[in-house]
């Protein structure tokens, strides 16, 4: 019925949606939007790496990441300016080092348009297998620290205080971060895979009233996204990436319809 | 021997520095199973700093902190739960702690507000998030509790509800508990043992001796502190969470 390279960048884009849909929630209610797009930013020299050592392309991007975020946390004790500034510094100095790297590697042709917006298209199965495993240890790993990550997303001091050790986990939860980027930069490209963190996310957060609901609305939109997103630019022709982010916002834009009418009711 | 079995928590003679000054410095104090501590002075003082090097949120820079117990519960100053987070009281109750909705239901019942249930946490009054946060605190049967200002926000009735309650669980629960408190009626009618704190330990010791420090009388003013020595006396009833009188 469908091309094969249809199907595989289906089941890849939902693997990513299943795992995107919980970590979404965790950085929208921790309010790391800007973190999660500074990872991304990040990737870029990441992935330039990759091709300079020829290392393995998500292998590489995890470790920039999980590096940029140690250096976040260290620059954060070395000075007093605030964290957006911060992640702007690391965002876009890494984005720039990447594009400077990548001038000295002439010999290689990089697909700057792929990296920055992702090919999904393009998925090997090699890629199905990498996203698919992947995916279930992360998502394992988020459902064993689940109840330490989320009393420590709701208040530090308290979780701290009542031995849930706050900061390991918020650290291990960094890595995970990491580690979806580095498993969705090939798909979804640097610049669109915050958005679908967040769109997903938010647009649960209109329609739910419990934290266990809104991750498992948020995984179900972000599937939503995905299937209708790839087989709209399937049918008119546009990139897949970005199509399905465009869902992901209609999506959203409908999550606030309910809302707006029960405002009217209640008057 | 059995009271050295008996305590919880010795701070001696700790402090936190944060560049560029002392936030309190040379504390001593010990809680014990069945005993009310509390903490009082000024804004600024120290107490909350206190109360966290107790639950190692803070460690001290210098001094020591030991304490000889994991069944720690705290109802903290201020917790802001920001509206993207969705969250029911009864996820709440669940933080850090596995209940069941049979639990749930008791704890919130023993402070006067189980109806809330199912309620939304951002649409609740700061009375009944405060009766909330102490119900889940109770809920964790800790064996050493950390208050810090757990009536602010509630109206007046409700505070003698809720110090009724606080008095309840230490002789209930058996557990010892730490309490920061402007409330000085309270504070001197019903602990065991108050701390006087200004950056420093001004006097310590029991309220009825407390009163009558002059450094206690200089921090609180000779009006205030006279007053209450009249004030310490029993409530002959008690009060539902909307205030009318229980028989």
């Amino acid at each position: 019925m469908f091309d094969d390279f249809f199907t595989r960048a289906l089941v890849t884009g939902i693997g990513i949606a299943i795992i995107t849909g919980p970590l979404g929630c965790l950085v929208i209610w921790r309010r790391l939007s800007y973190f999660g797009d500074t990872l991304a930013h990040s990737a870029l020299l990441g992935v330039t790496l990759a091709y300079a050592f020829s290392l393995n392309i998500a292998f590489s991007v995890f470790i920039i990441s999980a590096v940029i975020a140690l250096l976040l946390l260290n620059l954060q004790k070395r000075t007093r300016l605030a964290g957006d500034s911060l992640l702007g510094l690391l965002a876009h100095s890494t984005l720039a080092i990447g594009l400077v790297l990548m001038g000295f590697l002439s010999s290689i042709r990089f697909d700057i348009m792929g990296l920055l917006f992702g090919d999904i298209l393009s998925v090997t199965v090699e890629d199905i297998a990498l996203v698919w495993i992947g995916g279930s240890v992360i998502l394992g790993i988020l459902y064993f620290i689940w109840k330490s990550l989320f009393s420590a997303t709701v208040n530090f001091d308290l979780a701290s205080a009542e031995g849930m050790q706050p900061n390991i986990y918020n650290m291990i939860f960094t890595l995970l971060l990491a580690g979806v980027i580095a498993l969705s930069i090939k798909m979804i490209g640097t610049l669109l895979i915050t958005g679908l963190l967040i769109i997903p996310a938010a647009a649960s957060r209109n329609i739910t009233n419990n934290p266990k609901q809104m991750v498992f609305v948020a995984i179900l939109i972000g599937i939503l996204s995905v299937t209708i997103g790839l087989f709209t630019s399937l049918e008119l022709n546009t990139s897949s990436g970005p199509s399905i982010i465009v869902i992901a916002l209609i999506l959203f834009i409908i999550s606030l319809i309910p809302l707006e009418l029960r405002g009217k009711l209640q008057k | 021997m059995s009271s050295k079995n008996n305590l919880l928590v010795n701070l001696e003679n700790a402090g936190v520095y944060k560049s560029p000054k002392w936030l309190i410095r040379g504390v001593s104090l010990e809680v014990r199973r069945g005993q009310i501590v509390t903490l009082i002075g000024p804004n600024g003082s120290g107490k909350t700093t206190t109360a966290k090097m107790v639950l190692s949120i803070l460690e001290p820079d210098e001094g020591s902190m030991k304490r000889y117990t994991d069944k720690i519960a705290y109802v903290p100053q201020k917790i802001n739960i920001d509206w993207t987070m969705p969250l029911r009281v009864v996820d709440f109750m669940r933080l850090t702690n596995n209940l069941n909705d049979n639990e749930v239901s008791e704890s919130l019942n023993q402070t006067g507000v189980e109806k809330l249930f199912k309620e939304q946490i951002h649409g609740l009054s700061g009375g009944e998030f405060q009766r909330v946060l102490l119900a889940r605190a109770i809920a964790k049967k800790p064996e050493l509790l950390v208050l810090d200002e757990p009536v602010q926000g509630v109206d007046f009735n409700g505070e003698i509800d809720l110090y009724n309650i606080i008095k309840n669980i230490s002789a209930n629960l058996n557990c010892g508990i730490l309490l920061v408190s402007h409330d000085l009626h309270f504070v001197m009618s019903a602990t065991d043992h108050v701390v006087c704190l200004n950056g420093h330990i001004c006097c310590s010791g029991k309220p009825s001796t407390v009163i009558k420090d002059k450094a206690y009388i200089e921090l609180f003013g000779e009006h205030r502190s006279k007053t209450l020595t009249y004030y310490q006396h029993d409530h002959d009833h008690t009060h539902n969470s909307d205030g009318s009188v229980s028989s």
